[in-house]
This record gives C-alpha cells, sequence and structure tokens, in this order.
C-alpha cells in the first residue's frame, strides 16, 4: 500500500508531505514510547502515535521512516511541522484509537515487526 | 581521505533541540555517501546519546571523527555520574524523572541501545564529576 492508501483507511487528514502520497510503504509500528521505537523498530516506514513533541519527528526521522500518522486526533505544532517538511516527511491525523488504527492497517495488508526477543538476536 | 571532524555543543536546558547534533550527523553522512547501514547506526546511537546527555547531565559535548575506516564518536559530559554502569546497561533500568517519561523517553533503553547498535562502545563515569562515552561504527 502507499501513504494515499494509508490516509483512506484511517479516514486521515493530511497535515503535509503532499508530494510524498505515492511512496509505497509494508510495515507500520505504533508507540507512543519512542525509547521503544529505537529500541525495537527495524525497516518500519510508518509510525503511528499518540505523542506530540518535536522527539516524534526527530525519532522517525532517525529510523528513516517516511510517514508519521497521530491518533486520537492529536495535532502536532508548527514546529513539528516544519520539520517533518524539511524531512520529506509525510504527516496524518486520523481520529481512530490506536488500537483500531493499527488494526484497519493490519487488516489491509501492512504488517509490524517481530516480537521483541527476536529483535534483540537480530543482525542489524 | 583526510579525518573530517565534527563538534557540538549539546543545550542541556532545552529538550526541544536535543537531537539536532544528531541529525546534523546524519546530514553529513549521507552528503558524503557513507552507506546507509552505518548511517542508521551512528544516528541511532548519537541520538539516544544526545537525549540521555538532556535528560540527565545538563547537556554536553559531542565529537564525531570519520575516517576511511570507521567514525568515532565521543559524547563527553559534566553531568552527575553514573554510579553503577552495569546496572546502567540493564535494559529497563532508569533513573529519567517521570515528565521525560511523558516525552516518549526514559524507558532504559538508552545505553543498551547504543551498545546495540555501536560496533564498539566503552564508559567512562565518575560521580560528581561526569561521563564519557566512546562509540566506534566500522565502515569496512
Amino acid at each position: 500500500m502507499n501513504v494515499q492508501d494509508i490516509m483512506r483507511v484511517l479516514d486521515a487528514e493530511l497535515i503535509c508531505g503532499e508530494d510524498n502520497l505515492d511512496v509505497e510503504v509494508h510495515n507500520a509500528c505504533g508507540s507512543d514510547m519512542m525509547s521503544d521505537v529505537l529500541a525495537y523498530v527495524k525497516d518500519q516506514a510508518v509510525l503511528l502515535t499518540g505523542l506530540v513533541n518535536i522527539q516524534v519527528v526527530r525519532t522517525a526521522d532517525m529510523m528513516d521512516m517516511v510517514c508519521i500518522v497521530f491518533v486520537r486526533g492529536k495535532e502536532p505544532d508548527a514546529d513539528m511541522i516544519a520539520l517533518a517538511e524539511r524531512r520529506g516527511m509525510v504527516m496524518l491525523k486520523t481520529q481512530h484509537r490506536m488500537f483500531t488504527a493499527c488494526g484497519l492497517l493490519w487488516e489491509n495488508g501492512l504488517r509490524g515487526g517481530g516480537k521483541a526477543n527476536e529483535h534483540l538476536k537480530m543482525d542489524l | 581521505m583526510n579525518t573530517l571532524k565534527w563538534t557540538y555543543e549539546v543545550d542541556g536546558s532545552d529538550f526541544t533541540r536535543a537531537g539536532e547534533a544528531s541529525s546534523a550527523v546524519k546530514k553529513n553522512l549521507r552528503k558524503l555517501g557513507v552507506p546507509p547501514e552505518a548511517i542508521r547506526k551512528v544516528s541511532i546511537a548519537l541520538y539516544e546519546g544526545e537525549i540521555n546527555m538532556v535528560i540527565h547531565a545538563n547537556g554536553g559535548v559531542i565529537t564525531v571523527e570519520m575516517t576511511p575506516e570507521k567514525i568515532d564518536m565521543v559524547l563527553a559530559d559534566t553531568g552527575k555520574g553514573i554510579p553503577d554502569i552495569e546496572q546502567a546497561m540493564k535494559e529497563g533500568w532508569s533513573t529519567a524523572p517521570d515528565e521525560v517519561r511523558s516525552l516518549g523517553f526514559g524507558a532504559g533503553m538508552g545505553l543498551p541501545n547504543m551498545k546495540k547498535y555501536s560496533d564498539e562502545m566503552k564508559i567512562d563515569s565518575t560521580v560528581g564529576v561526569g561521563t564519557t562515552v566512546y562509540m566506534t561504527v566500522y565502515l569496512q
């Protein structure tokens, strides 16, 4: 699926990154804990989160993610949007809660990573 | 190729700026055509270290040196130091205050993650004096 499909599936609103809606994505992760995103995520292109601060964008940038979806209707501030735009990242906002948003994306073909203990054994 | 060196002052008073140095390093490495996997390892290890400096040590100085063989990172602070490094390396062990957790950090994954993403890591710490973390990512 591409980012446009995520928008459709989650009935999401585009915040920024309209030039990158055609980017293909295969994996996603959902977390409000950026420490865990940095520890366990590998090759996930989409981050679903209810956390709103600039470190969400920096974390996604460090992980080379292409899209951040804010769940529960959370709104990023102007600094976050500006940083995401500089990095060519897409930001979306959905009114769905985290569990539902993840479930809808899974149902439509997006996948997550392995289990945490499997990841720790994984070669980088 | 000569050795390239970058130095960054990390402002410990402003959590919103934490990560700016790591982001700048990532940008430099990309421009230089460093392999993506090495960039990813350096970026994540450095970002975790930078966040730690802001959370625990009121900032510090990051120095990154690159040769054709490797990227060396040194993160030096004059914070309160780590009394028990072995314990601090355990996953899930954290002394971060609750307000840090509400910002999405402080899950006790910082140091283990830095170790995981770097090829070599060494910590020198003296309580009341500060901490210096040395990390290396090999390019060949």
